[in-house]
């Protein structure tokens, strides 16, 4: 389609009118940024059957610097009615997502990033659209992680364990439709929740996670993702750690929250689950 | 359904089609009027003569397809659509209502008939395009149809779209600017100059084909000759009136967005109903 990302939307768009299931595959700024009213007019609002599968998300796109990188991406394409979307933590479920996503009929995002990430699933991992992974069970404070911070966010949960703290981790790939169910029952249990993404902390999961816990079981939260900016040029590992998103970073926030709700022992909060066997 | 080749039959059910789209807007109390009656007779001649389609099933896998990029001007496209029989024509006078299939844009899951939403002007050329692709994939032959405002190629997008059709040898599309001079804020050329744009459509590899849009035998020929055509998508290019058929309402750019009152309903159906 050339350099033409809104006309490539609504061409989908278009394709997909006749029974087709066009894939548009741009940079995740352009994607759901620049093409984001032919996304919301030719696609959500039609539902018309087109996946978008966005590259380059994040500030791990690197030297390319902030104009190039998405941290806006989840938050624009999640406010969108009749919008799936999904973010793989790695190369297996993205597969897997890719394979899902063509069998149903319905927009989705999928978010993808630049950088290689190390493997987490093994080749019998099975993805279900809205069905979040649980990849360690633990009963001091739930970690939900989403994208390339899934693996920063079990180096977290490694770290507190030497702590003596034991960590959930949800590896929440749906961030809509969002898997209540499983973030309730494990926040049920440990009380303390940590987000994790490589995108604004507002819009994007950190915000789903708190619109379903303030309404259904309100706890502490601790997001990390970027703060109120955008991202800059550098080597992509050293960005992470500029910007916060770090097992240690993790594992302080989740300290953070644990006290947070010790704080609030005045009212305590009903501990109604018990950890499961 | 059958196609209609008689200009004369073809003239009068323009008529009642501008007959209906004033009283549609009457009622709804607010819409598209000038628009409306510009493109009316465009439309009549693709869905009455031109376009193979069936109302009983809208959904007939060999259809041609049609997209209404300038979506304000959907009292015509249903006043059309209920000519052909895709819904009864009292469903005209929910217009713009709360729980209405007619919206106040065209929405393409709620009304039959209506393959894709529009009303976000810009990007029903891209549509069109797609489809364009899309069923000759297919090999049924079925070709796309697609009305732009003249206002509307103000829009890049229109430009990246004008690119992509040409690029494709997209030669089962055709698309047809409803050029009526004026928009919401004016004259088209002084707002924002367009022209030359034949030449524009021209350059960027299409026939081009220049015609009165409210002469329906040059309209007929044109859409003939648009399927003749081979190897390149075809522009038709329609001199229109905003307006047209009602002394009141033409060349005046305040009805762009404003419906009849009593006052001006009863001016129009007079003129109408004598015309």
């Amino acid at each position: 389609m050339g350099v033409s990302e809104q006309d490539m939307m609504s061409t989908a768009a278009g394709l997909a009118s006749t029974g087709k299931i066009p894939f548009a595959s741009t940079f995740a700024i352009f994607a759901a940024g620049r093409a984001w009213e032919q996304v919301r007019q030719c696609v959500a609002y039609s539902l018309a059957n087109v996946k978008i599968v966005a590259t380059h998300a994040g500030v791990t796109v690197g030297d390319d610097g902030g104009s190039h990188q998405a941290v806006e991406d989840i938050g624009l394409m999640r406010i969108l009615p009749n919008m799936t979307v999904i973010v793989p933590a790695d190369g297996v479920e993205t597969r897997r997502v890719i394979e899902t996503i063509a069998d149903i009929k319905a927009p989705v995002y999928v978010r993808t990033g630049r950088i290689a990430t190390p493997v987490i699933y093994d080749d019998r991992y099975k993805f279900r659209i809205g069905h979040a992974s649980i990849l360690k069970e633990g009963r001091d404070v739930t970690i939900v992680a989403t994208g390339l911070m899934v693996h920063i966010a079990l180096g977290a949960a490694d770290l507190l364990k030497k702590d003596g703290i034991s960590a959930t981790v949800i590896n929440m790939s749906t961030i809509k439709p969002l898997d209540e169910d499983t973030l309730l029952d494990s926040a049920m249990i440990t009380g303390a929740v940590v987000t994790a993404e490589e995108h604004l902390i507002s819009g994007g999961l950190g915000s789903a996670v708190c619109e379903v816990l303030a309404d259904k079981y309100p706890c502490p939260v601790k997001r990390i993702g970027i703060q109120d900016r955008f991202g800059i040029s550098g080597p992509p590992e050293r960005l992470l750690s500029y910007f916060g998103l770090t097992s240690q970073a993790i594992a302080e926030a989740a300290k953070k929250a644990i006290k947070a709700r010790k704080d609030c022992s005045t009212t305590e909060l009903p501990r109604v689950r018990t950890m499961r066997a | 359904m059958e196609s209609i080749s008689d200009v004369q039959k073809l003239i009068q059910i323009a008529r009642r089609v501008r007959i209906q789209i004033v009283k549609m807007l009457h009622q709804a109390g607010s819409g598209h009027t000038g628009g409306s009656l510009s493109a009316a007779d465009i439309l009549v001649a693709l869905f009455l003569y031109k376009m193979r389609h069936k109302p009983n099933n809208p959904d007939w896998v060999h259809r041609d397809r049609f997209v209404l990029s300038k979506g304000h001007a959907c009292p015509a496209y249903y006043a059309v659509l209920a000519e052909c029989g895709y819904f009864v024509p009292e469903e005209l006078y929910t217009l713009r209502q709360l729980g209405a299939c007619l919206q106040g844009h065209p929405d393409c899951l709620l009304t039959a008939g209506v393959d894709v939403s529009t009303g976000s002007l810009g990007q029903g050329l891209s549509l069109a395009n797609g489809m364009a692709m899309g069923t000759r994939l297919d090999g049924r032959g079925a070709r796309v149809y697609v009305v732009l405002g003249d206002g509307e190629v103000q829009e890049g997008q229109v430009w990246e779209a004008a690119m992509t059709a040409p690029h494709y040898r997209l030669d089962n599309l055709c698309a047809i600017i409803d050029h009526n001079h004026l928009q919401i804020d004016g004259r088209v050329e002084d707002v924002m100059n367009i022209e030359p744009l034949g030449a524009k459509w021209q350059a960027f590899g299409w026939e081009v084909q220049s015609i009165d849009g409210h002469d329906m035998k040059q309209i007929m020929e044109a859409l003939d000759q648009a399927e003749r055509t081979k190897g390149k998508p075809t522009m038709i290019i329609a001199e229109t009136v905003k307006g047209k058929g009602v002394s009141i309402f033409e060349n005046q750019v305040k009805y762009h967005g404003v419906a009849p009152n009593d006052e001006e309903l009863a001016v129009a159906l007079r003129e109408l109903a004598a015309a």
